[in-house]
This record gives structure tokens, sequence and C-alpha cells, in this order.
């Protein structure tokens, strides 16, 4: 997962690496054209061009996703317009009255990505903080190469795995406890209603969680990596516990690369498709229970879109596309506008 | 010198992406002789057995894409394939206003399949009406007494059925559906017929196979595959009250006789489906798969090529069907697709077969 890394983590690039790529392109020497005279001389336009070529396809990306959101625009116009806002907050979904409501998959979409973060965050940081701080050397690498597989895994071999091995020893063993635990507690009750069947909206962020584990957890142990051991050392001269140089010192210098791990693996679990829809029940039904089934966008457009013969299906189904583009769009707005915040407080509080 | 190989990467890589591209250009051509389909995934594999067995013997291959029956109705209106394929029929208004003429290639049935610790495969009874209220989620027990009244020879256990539908829109759940319409008046008023709908209870997979799992995971649940499914992965199967009053099993014999009971030449573009058909053997819930084409037709050439492929499926074809589980279509009806295949003409008005 190393080479796996968004733009804004630029500053993780190892310092030795810089300087070689800076030195690669320092200007030669006329020494070094003695020594190398098949070398063609450099030709200006060679540089105009590469930088045309390059902002050419800066753009070109930009354009791209300009275009998937006017034709999602273009394609949704006839839900739309016929039911407004309404779509947002319509639980019905009938494909054979042609009613169409998005409640249902964003409801399943935005809770079973939270249960995802909500197990995902705390183990990635437990794992990178173990692969950083505390584990022996020679246990480091196995480890962490074992992590990065997990990340390999095609989505649908954990959607299979979940449905024919997690969710029968889920329904077995896990449920029927959450049921007669959680279930009898007075405010969390109806969350952990039903029958156990194994499958339904907790099973999902479970398995989402254990996908999205091996992306935060690669981010944030590459982030702690490049904490300067000078910092941590003088924490720890102070007199610093582990648990305070990571708390103190760590977490504040990789805090970037932390948000943007999370936000990494929180823009998989939101668009994650196959492994969902195999352990999610698929039922466009509005349910309080986490252990009921449910449905999310991406499932429901994974399952719909072929046979939507309807005009009208097909467009709300494109319009559900639409708002999970605009759901990731806006996580993606707000963990910015974290770091912003972050940033002002900086050097405020000690 | 690490530049230098890095600019020789580079050019390999500008030269193989200039070659891809020229090599694209050269072979797309070449695929226009044969023929092209897209649409329902329930035949395709059949589709595909037809079309390997039918180039070693001619020459002319078959590119079909599994796209989905709604995708395959789109494909043939913006003609872009020789031919659509869909698992549910066009009703001839419908079929008139887009210029298409259809007819039915194979037929399979929809079997309903249940998880019920010591009851045995096959030995469970349901009638029409009782199956809808099932997944009407009105009948919420095995033991209640609707279902006890019909299997008193059995011992039924006290416990919730799970009803497990599919989540993807499919041909299957438009035969099912269509089925419990015609039986329920409830379900119509509730659930309607459509390649997918509205579930009143329960949950759903994703084709047969997520069907399949939920069902064999599941204790206690009742659900419905294509016979094919059924028969590969030896899944327990009701028997079903046909129209005639009869219980019967899910097998081609049973498919075949609700085929041959039904009336397709009172049937105007072969909108006709086979659910609830009466004879004594018939199965219920058996239906056809179709294929769309344009009555006039702006390549007659490829129209004509695409209607001898068919020719052949129904003439030689019958074998492979039956290998895959599949149901060909009996004789009588294949005489009455034949003589529908006039109506496809060229510019002239012509017919191109």
């Amino acid at each position: 997962m190393r080479g796996f890394r968004p733009l804004f983590f630029s500053k993780a690039m190892p310092p030795t690496d810089a300087v070689a790529i800076e030195r690669r392109f320092e200007p030669r020497a006329q020494a070094d054209y003695n020594e190398a005279p098949n070398l063609p001389t450099r030709q200006p336009w060679m540089d105009a061009f590469f930088k045309n070529l390059t902002r050419f396809f800066a753009f070109f990306v930009f354009s791209i996703l300009a275009a998937i959101l006017i034709s999602l625009l273009f394609h949704s116009q006839l839900t739309l317009s016929k039911f407004r806002f309404d779509f947002l907050s319509n639980a019905e979904w009938n494909p054979v009255t042609e009613e169409f409501g998005a409640l249902v998959p964003i409801y399943g979409t935005l809770v079973s990505s939270a249960i995802a973060m909500i197990i995902g965050i705390p183990v990635s940081f437990g794992i990178a903080l173990f692969l950083t701080e505390l584990s022996p050397t020679w246990l480091k690498r196995p480890l962490g190469t074992a992590i990065e597989m997990l990340a390999a895994i095609p989505s649908i071999i954990y959607g299979m795995w979940g449905l024919f091995v997690f969710a029968p020893l889920f329904a077995e063993y896990v449920q029927p406890a959450l049921i007669k635990t959680l279930g009898a507690v007075p405010i969390v009750s109806p969350l952990f209603k039903g029958p156990a069947m194994g499958i339904g909206m907790l099973t999902a962020g479970i398995i989402l969680a254990i996908m999205v584990i091996p992306f935060i957890t690669a981010v944030m142990r590459d982030v702690f990596d490049l904490v300067p051991p000078l910092l941590k050392e003088s924490a720890y001269a102070l007199g610093s516990t582990t648990w305070e140089v990571v708390w103190r010192v760590v977490l504040p210098y990789t805090k970037i690369g932390v948000v943007g791990g999370v936000m990494l693996g929180l823009g998989r679990a939101l668009g994650e498709t196959m492994a969902v829809t195999f352990v999610i029940g698929n039922s466009h039904r509005l349910s309080a229970s986490l252990l009921a089934p449910g449905n999310s966008i991406a499932s429901s457009l994974a399952n719909e879109f072929t046979e939507a013969v309807g005009d009208l299906h097909s467009s709300a189904l494109i319009e559900l596309g639409l708002i999970l583009f605009l759901i990731t769009t806006i996580v993606l707005a707000l963990s910015k506008l974290l770091l912003l915040q972050l940033a002002k407080r900086e050097g405020k509080k000690t | 010198m690490k530049s230098q190989f890095i600019e020789r990467v580079l050019s390999c890589a500008a030269l193989a992406l200039t070659i891809g591209v020229t090599a694209a250009g050269v072979t797309a051509p070449a695929a226009a002789s044969d023929i092209t389909g897209a649409g329902a995934t329930f035949p395709y594999p059949l589709y595909s057995k037809w079309a390997e067995a039918y180039k070693a013997k001619t020459g002319v291959g078959l590119n079909y894409q599994s796209i989905g029956s709604g995708g395959g109705i789109k494909q043939i209106i913006a003609k872009t394939v020789d031919f659509g394929a869909s698992d549910a029929p066009l009703e001839s208004a419908e079929l008139d206003k887009n210029g298409l003429v259809q007819f039915p290639t194979v037929m399979g049935g929809v079997v309903p399949v249940y998880n019920l610790p010591g009851i045995k495969p096959g030995a469970l009874r349901l009638t029409g009406p009782l199956l809808a209220d099932i997944y009407l989620g009105k009948v919420a027990k095995w033991n209640a007494a609707p279902i006890a009244a019909l299997n008193k020879d059995l011992k039924l256990p006290d416990q919730d059925i799970t009803v497990v539908a599919r989540s993807d829109g499919s041909g299957t759940t438009f035969i099912f559906t269509n089925y419990l319409s015609k039986v329920s008046a409830e379900w119509k008023e509730k659930a309607g017929n459509n390649t997918s709908v509205k579930w009143p209870a329960g949950v759903s997979g994703k084709g047969n196979e997520g069907v399949a799992a939920y069902v064999q995971r599941l204790p206690g649940s009742i659900g419905y595959v294509e016979y094919a499914y059924a028969l590969q992965n030896k899944m327990s199967y009701v028997q079903l009250q046909n129209k005639d009053g009869s219980f019967v099993a899910p097998n081609d014999k049973s498919f075949r006789a609700a085929a041959s009971n039904a009336q397709w030449e009172k049937s105007p573009g072969f909108y006709l489906l086979l659910t609830e058909q009466a004879g004594k053997e018939s199965w219920p819930i058996t239906g056809a798969t179709f294929i769309l084409m344009h009555k006039k037709q702006d390549k007659p050439e490829n129209a004509a090529i695409a209607l001898k492929f068919f020719e052949w499926a129904y003439d030689g074809g019958d074998q492979l069907a039956l290998d895959l589980d599949y149901i060909p279509m009996p004789d009588n009806v294949v005489k009455l697709v034949k003589s529908e295949w006039k109506k496809i003409q060229d510019a002239n008005g012509k017919p191109v077969y």
C-alpha cells in the first residue's frame, strides 16, 4: 500500500528520495555531457511541450469530473423534476408503481459507513501505533506486509467470506448475545431487535470495517514513521510515557496524514458495492434495527441497473449515483474544513 | 544515467500505446460479419453454447452481451445490435410503437425452494395463493394452519418463515411475480408484477446464487430460483398446485406441458406468459425468454444471418438446451415463430428470410 498515496501526502515522501529526484533534474554540468556524448542536447520546445502535456492531463482529469457530474444531472432530469426534494425524504422504492425515494439507500450508506468508521478508526490507530512504536523490529515487516495484503484482496472476496463464513457465525454466536444484552438496554434497544439472521446493516458495517482497516492503517503507519526521531526522543527524555508521546507529539505532527487516511477509508466505505450487496440484505425497508436488512446506494445500483426497464426507474438510479457523488464531495469538503480548523488552532494550545 | 532509462521506458510505453490503438482500430471491423445481440442474462449460458456450436459449423460467430433485459430492449431500440433479448415479453402495443418483432427461444421454470430441517426435499406442498400469502408476510410460521392443512403427513416446525427474494431486477422475478399476481389479487395490488418489485417481507439476495446462498444459510427460509439452478445445487423444491388442481413437481415434463397447453396462436406478438397454464401436468411458474428484432431492417443481410442462426438453434439446438436444463420450444410454436419471421423485411418490404 505504500504506493497508494493521495496527493496531499506529498509531504510523506522520504527525504532521501526527494533529494534524489531534485538531483535528477538539476541542469547537467558540461563535464556530464562529456561523459555521455550520445545524449541529445536539451531543446527549449521540449520543456514547453512537457509543461503543456502535464497541464493537459491535469485539466483532463478535471474535465472528466465535470463531465460525470453533467451526465449524472442530465440523465436524472426525469426524477429530479418529478420528485424534487421529496426524493431525499421518501422511503418508498417501488418499481411497479414507479414511485421512488432515496431515503433507505442513503440511510443504509451512511449508517453502514459510520459503523465501519466507529470500528475501523480505533483498530487502525492501534495497529499503526503498535507497528511504529511498540513492535519488535523483526515483527514490523511481516505484520506490515500482512496488513497491506489485506488491502489487495478484491472486495467480492470479502463479500463472499462475509456471507458464507462470517454471517453464519455472527448469527449463531454474536447476534443472539447482542439481542439479549444491548437489546434490553432502554435507549439503544431499538437498534438491536429482530431475528438473528446474520445479514443486515451491522454485518455490512463490520465487513466494511475489515475492508477499510488496512487502508487507514497503512496511511497512519507511513505518517507515524515520518515523525522526526528527535522530537520523540526529546519527549521521552522529558519523561513522557509512550502514550503521551503518541498523543502529544506523533498525532499533532501527523494529523493531516491521519485525517487523510481516515477520509480514504471513509471514501472506500461509502462507495463499496459488491461486499455490501452480499451481506446487507438488499431490502428497501426502513428499519431502526441494525440487525435488520437494509440497502445502500452502491448496492441498489449494482442490483437494479441492468434490468431497469422504465425510464423513471433508471433515472431514479442515476439520481442515486448523483447523491453518492455529492455525499463523497461533502465528506471531502468537511475533511478539508476540519484540517483548516486544526491549522487555525495550531500553537494556541500547549 | 537514470534519466536515460526513464526516457527509454517512456518511449516504449508510447510505442506500445500507439500499437494498441492501431490494433484496436484494425480488428474492430473484422467482427462485422458476426451476429451481435444483447440482453437477458437467463438464456446467456445457452446462447453462448449455441454460438460455439454454430461457429464450429458455419464460421459465423455470435457476439452476445448479457447486459440484462432492460439493456437489451434499449440496445435494440437504439439499433446498436442485430437482436435484443428479454426475459419479459413486450406487449404488442409496445412492439408496434418501436417497430419490433418478438419471438420466444427457450423456456425455463422458476422453482420455490426451501430450507426446513427435518422435511424431505420435494415433500412440501403449497398452493399459489398460499405462496403469495407467505411472500406478503401474512403466513409467517411454518406450522401455520394453511400450510399444515396441505401437509398433514409432515411434521412442520414452529419456526418463523424467512422470505428470500431476488434483489437484482431479473426475468426470474418477472415470471415469479407474474404468477403471484395471477393467483392472488392482494399480491397484484400490493406488490405487482415486474422485473423488480417492492417486496413486502424478508431479505433479498443478488442473483440466483445470492438467493440460493441465503436459503441454504437461513433455516426456515423459502426462496425462488431458476429450475436449472435448483437442480444443479440439489435444493429442496416445493410441489405446487396447478390450475387444474393437481400437485406437480418441477421438471422438464411439467414445463413442456405448460408450454404445449398455452395458446400461442391466439397471442399476438407472442405476448404470452406461461404462468398458471391449464393442464393436469403443467408446472404453474413457467416462462419463456424472447428475442426482439426490428421489422424494418436497415441491414437486411445482418438480419438474415441472425435468423439463420435461430433457425439452426430451433432445428438442431434442442439437445444443447436440454443439457443445460433449458426446455426447447414445442414444434408447433417453432412453426408459428418461423411464419412470424416473414414480418422482418428490408426497405422494399421484401422478407429478409
